[in-house]
C-alpha cells in the first residue's frame, strides 16, 4: 500500500529552486533511504513529508502530495505532523525532564491524566531501546544524558504520539559508532510498525538500513529502486558515481 | 620633529581616563551626599506618617502610597499588551512594512519627551475620557509611557529561547500557540521579569506624566479608588524642594533617598535575576 | 474548539502588535487636536517666531522663540560638553580599561541612568548651580550652564552604551591588521577604530541629543526660569519642556495659554520624532 504518492513536487525557498519535479512513491512499512550530496534537496524532500518546510515564511510548493490519499496541504497540519514523526540531526532535547520530553507531543495531542501518560511514556523509551537506561530518573533533566541517549529520547519523544511514519533527518551525525549503531538497531526494529524515511550523509548506513534508495542530485530525484539494484547495478551513471565516492 | 607616537597615547589615555572619572565619580558623589544627608530623616515615623505644617515636619507615607500605586497601575496596564506585541514581533512578523512600521513606532514611543506624555495624558485621560486627575489616568499614562521598554525586553527574551525548540515543538504536531505557551514563554520568563521590573522603576521615578494627569500637592486622606488624585514621590521631591520654603535639609534629602533607593533596589533586584538566569541557562 | 481559542489569542496578539503604531498616531492626534486650536487666534508664524513670551498677560504673547533658543542653547551646552566627554569614557571603557574596573565602570553608568531626573534636578539645584554661582560671582546659579551641565551628565550613559556598542561592533581584523603593521593602541582607537565606528557613534550622539531635548524636571529645577532670548550661558533661561510643566498647572484648561503648550508639545512631538528616526537609519544603516 502506497504511504506517500508524490507527482511532480517543485518547491522553491524564496527565488532557490530546491527540488525540481520530484515524483515518487513511497510504500508502507517500509524503509527508504535518500542519499545525496550537500544541497541535493533531501532534507528539504524530507521535510515536505510534514510540512515542516512551511516555518519558513518564503518556502513555496507545486504539484501534488498524496498522504494516504489524502492531499497533505488539505489535511489538518497539527495531524499531519502527529502521524509523520520527525527526528533531527542533533540531539535537540526541550529542556524539560525526561519524562516531560516524552510526554510532551502526547500532551499537546490532549492526553493529561499522569497514569495514561506514563504508560505511553513506558512504551515510548522502551522501543527505542532507553527505557532500562532510564526508567529510575525520568524526572531528571534530559540534559544530563550522553548524546547518543539524547538521540534515542528524541525517537521515544517521537514514537510517543504514535505516528505512521517517522522521518528520520541524518540522526546519526552527531553520534559515535556504538551510539549509531544502537539508532540503527532501533530502526530496523521500528520498520515492523512504521514507515521509515531516512536521510542521510552516510551511503553505507543506507545500504545497512534501506529496502529502497532514493537518489538526490540537485533538487532532482536521478533514480530510486530496490537498495540492492541501486547499490550493484544502479540506472544512471551519476548514481553510480555518488555511491562509488566519485564525487559528494 | 617628530612626534613620539607612546607619548601621544600616554597623554591620549590619561585623557580618556580623566574623562571617564568625570562621568563616573560625580556619580559616588551624588549617591554618597542623598545618603549622607537624608538618613537623619529617616525613621520608622518618617516613613509611615502623613506630612504634617505643609510638608515641613511629618512623614512621606502617602507619598509613598501613592507612588505604588501608580507603578503598580502602569504594569498592569503595560506588561499584558506589552508581552503579547512583543509575542507578535518576535514569532509572528514577516519582514514587511507593517513590522518596520511597528519597529518604528516603538522608538519614537521610546523618544517621546517625559512631558509630553503628561500633556498627553491630560488631554486623553483626564479631560477627553473625562476621568479627572487620578490614579487611572496617572496609571494609564505611565504604562503607555514604559511600554517600549517592556516590548523592548520582552521580545530580547522570547527572540533568546534557541530556534530548535520551536521546531521540535512543532514536527510533534503542536501547534504555534502551543509551542509559544509551553516552550518559548516560560524560558523567556527571567527576561520578561527583568525587563518587568526595570519598567517599574523607570515609572517609580517619573515625574513629568504625573503632573498634570494625578499629582496632588496635599492631601488629607489617603486615596480611596482609582479616581482620586494622589502624591507620588518623585512630585513631592519636587514641590519640597522647590516650592515650599524652609524646609529641613534632612527631610528634602530623606525623601531623595527613599526615591532612590527605590528605584536603584528595582533595578538591581532587576540585574541579578538577569545574571542569575544567565548562569542558569542550561542550553 | 481549541482551535477557536487559539484564533482570538492570535488575533489579539496581532492588536497587541500593532498598539504601538496605534498609540503614536493617538498621541499625535490629541496634541495636534488641542495644539492646533492655537493657530484658531494666532497666525502659526507668530508662535513659531514670536520673540514674547508673556502668557498670562493681556492680551497673551505667545511667541516661542526664546524658549526655543533656550532649548538650544540649552541642547548645545549639553552636547559640546558630553559628546567629548561621552565617546571619551566609551573609547576608554571598551579598548583600555582592564576588565574588573570594567564592570565597575559600566555599573556606575548604569547607575546614573537608573537616577530619576528630579533627583537629578534637586542635587543640581543644591550643589551645582550655588558653585557655578560662586565660580562666576553671578547673582544667581540657575543658569543654562548649570542646565548644561546637569543634562551632559544625563545624557552619558546613552551616549556611552551605544558608542560602546559601536566600538565593540567594529571587527577585530581592522584592530589586529592596524596594530600588525606596527601602529600604537592610540593610533589603531584614533585612525581605524573610531571613524569605523563612526555611524554608530553619530547614532548614539543623536539620542543622547534626543535625550537632553526631552528633559523636563532637571532642567526646569536648574536653569532659572526667564522666558527671555538668552545672550549667554551664564544667564536664566527657560527649555520648551520646562514652560509645559511649569505653566500647566494654571493654565485654564480650553484658553488660548492651554492650547499654546499643546502646540510647544507638538513641536517636542516632532523634533524628537525627527531624531529618533534619523538615529535609527544611522543605526540600521551600519548593520
Amino acid at each position: 500500500m502506497v504511504k506517500f504518492q508524490l507527482r511532480n513536487i517543485n518547491a522553491w525557498f524564496g527565488a532557490v529552486h530546491a527540488l525540481k519535479h520530484v515524483t515518487l512513491d513511497i510504500e508502507q512499512k517500509e524503509i527508504l533511504s535518500v542519499i545525496g550530496p550537500s544541497n541535493s534537496g533531501k532534507s528539504t524532500f524530507l521535510r515536505m513529508l510534514d510540512r515542516m518546510n512551511e516555518i519558513h515564511p518564503d518556502f513555496k510548493m507545486t504539484g501534488s502530495a498524496l498522504f494516504d490519499g489524502a492531499d497533505i496541504m488539505r489535511i489538518d497540519r497539527e495531524s499531519l505532523r502527529k502521524r509523520v514523526g520527525m527526528v533531527f540531526a542533533l540531539p535537540l532535547p526541550l529542556p524539560l525532564s525526561i519524562f516531560d520530553n516524552v510526554a510532551y507531543g502526547v500532551r499537546m495531542h490532549g492526553t493529561r491524566r499522569k497514569k495514561d501518560l506514563s504508560v505511553i511514556v513506558e512504551q515510548a523509551l522502551t522501543q527505542a531501546y532507553l527505557w532500562d537506561e532510564v526508567k529510575d530518573r525520568l524526572n531528571e533533566s534530559a540534559f544530563k544524558l550522553s548524546g547518543g541517549q539524547q538521540q534515542r529520547l528524541c525517537i521515544a519523544r517521537t514514537l510517543a504520539v504514535e505516528p505512521e511514519v517517522i522521518l528520520f533527518d541524518e540522526p546519526c551525525s552527531g553520534l559515535d559508532p556504538i551510539s549509531t549503531a544502537k539508532v540503527e538497531e532501533a530502526m530496523l526494529k521500528l520498520k515492523e510498525t512504521y514507515t521509515i524515511v531516512l536521510v542521510t550523509n552516510n551511503v553505507k548506513q543506507a545500504a545497512r538500513v534501506g529496502d529502497r534508495t532514493a537518489f538526490f542530485l540537485s533538487g532532482e530525484l536521478i533514480e530510486a529502486d530496490k537498495t540492492d539494484k541501486i547499490f550493484t547495478a544502479p540506472s544512471d551513471e551519476r548514481t553510480d558515481g555518488y555511491i562509488r565516492g566519485k564525487f559528494g | 620633529m617628530k612626534r613620539d607616537p607612546l607619548r601621544t597615547q600616554r597623554i591620549a589615555f590619561f585623557l580618556l581616563l580623566l574623562a571617564t572619572l568625570l562621568v563616573v565619580v560625580p556619580v559616588g558623589l551624588i549617591v554618597v551626599i542623598i545618603v549622607q544627608k537624608g538618613f537623619p530623616a529617616i525613621s520608622w515615623q518618617f516613613l509611615s506618617d502623613m506630612p504634617r505644617q505643609g510638608m515641613r515636619a511629618g512623614g512621606i507615607f502617602p507619598a509613598i502610597i501613592g507612588t505604588l500605586y501608580l507603578v503598580s497601575g502602569a504594569i498592569i496596564f503595560a506588561l499584558p499588551i506589552g508581552l503579547l506585541a512583543a509575542i507578535y514581533l518576535s514569532e509572528y512578523a514577516r519582514d514587511n512594512l507593517l513590522t518596520r512600521a511597528i519597529k518604528l513606532a516603538i522608538v519614537n514611543l521610546a523618544g517621546v519627551p517625559s512631558v509630553v506624555y503628561g500633556l498627553f495624558g491630560l488631554a486623553l485621560f483626564v479631560v477627553f475620557l473625562k476621568f479627572g486627575a487620578s490614579i487611572l489616568a496617572g496609571s494609564l499614562t505611565l504604562g503607555i509611557m514604559i511600554l517600549p521598554l517592556i516590548i523592548t525586553t520582552s521580545r530580547e527574551a522570547l527572540e533568546s529561547v534557541p530556534q530548535s525548540f520551536r521546531e521540535v515543538s512543532l514536527s510533534l504536531g503542536a501547534s504555534k500557540w502551543q509551542t509559544i505557551r509551553h516552550i518559548v514563554l516560560p524560558n523567556a520568563i527571567p527576561g520578561i521579569l527583568t525587563g518587568t521590573i526595570l519598567g517599574l522603576g523607570r515609572a517609580a521615578g517619573e515625574t513629568a506624566p504625573i503632573l498634570f494627569t494625578v499629582a496632588a500637592f496635599y492631601l488629607p486622606q489617603l486615596p480611596r479608588s482609582i479616581f482620586d488624585q494622589a502624591m507620588a514621590l518623585p512630585y513631592h521631591l519636587y514641590v519640597i524642594s522647590t516650592q515650599v520654603p524652609n524646609v529641613e535639609e534632612k527631610i528634602t534629602y530623606g525623601t531623595a533617598l527613599v526615591l532612590l533607593t527605590i528605584v536603584l533596589f528595582m533595578n538591581l533586584v532587576a540585574i541579578i535575576i538577569r545574571y542569575r538566569f544567565r548562569k542558569m541557562k542550561k542550553w | 474548539m481549541r482551535r477557536i481559542k487559539e484564533f482570538i489569542i492570535e488575533v489579539l496578539i496581532f492588536i497587541c502588535g500593532i498598539a504601538s503604531i496605534f498609540f503614536v498616531l493617538l498621541i499625535f492626534l490629541f496634541l495636534l487636536k488641542e495644539g492646533f486650536s492655537l493657530f484658531k487666534f494666532i497666525p502659526f508664524g507668530n508662535f513659531l517666531f514670536g520673540k514674547n513670551w508673556y502668557p498670562i498677560s493681556e492680551p497673551a504673547q505667545l511667541g516661542i522663540l526664546p524658549l526655543i533658543c533656550g532649548s538650544l542653547l540649552v541642547t548645545l551646552g549639553a552636547a559640546l560638553i558630553s559628546i567629548p566627554i561621552g565617546v571619551a569614557c566609551a573609547v576608554y571603557i571598551t579598548e583600555i580599561a582592564p576588565a574588573k574596573v570594567k564592570d565597575v565602570l559600566k555599573g556606575g553608568i548604569e547607575l546614573l541612568a537608573a537616577i530619576p531626573s528630579v533627583v537629578l534636578g534637586f542635587i543640581g539645584m543644591v550643589t551645582l548651580a550655588p558653585w557655578v554661582k560662586k565660580l562666576f560671582g553671578l547673582p544667581t546659579g540657575l543658569s543654562a550652564l548649570s542646565g548644561s551641565i546637569m543634562l551632559a551628565f544625563m545624557a552619558m550613559p546613552t551616549i556611552v552604551s551605544i558608542a560602546e556598542d559601536a566600538l565593540y561592533s567594529v571587527p577585530k581584523s581592522y584592530k589586529e591588521g592596524a596594530l600588525a603593521l606596527g601602529a600604537t593602541h592610540w593610533q589603531t582607537i584614533w585612525r581605524v577604530m573610531l571613524p569605523a565606528a563612526s555611524s554608530g557613534i553619530v547614532a548614539a550622539v543623536m539620542l543622547g541629543i534626543g535625550r537632553v531635548i526631552g528633559e523636563t524636571m532637571a532642567v526646569m529645577m536648574i536653569t532659572g526660569n526667564s522666558a527671555v532670548i538668552p545672550h549667554s550661558l551664564l544667564q536664566p533661561v527657560r527649555t520648551l519642556t520646562a514652560t509645559i510643566a511649569a505653566e500647566m498647572g494654571e493654565a485654564v484648561v480650553g484658553s488660548e495659554h492651554y492650547f499654546a503648550l499643546f502646540a510647544i508639545g507638538i513641536v517636542l512631538f516632532v523634533i524628537s520624532f525627527v531624531i529618533n528616526v534619523t538615529a535609527d537609519l544611522f543605526l540600521h544603516r551600519r548593520k
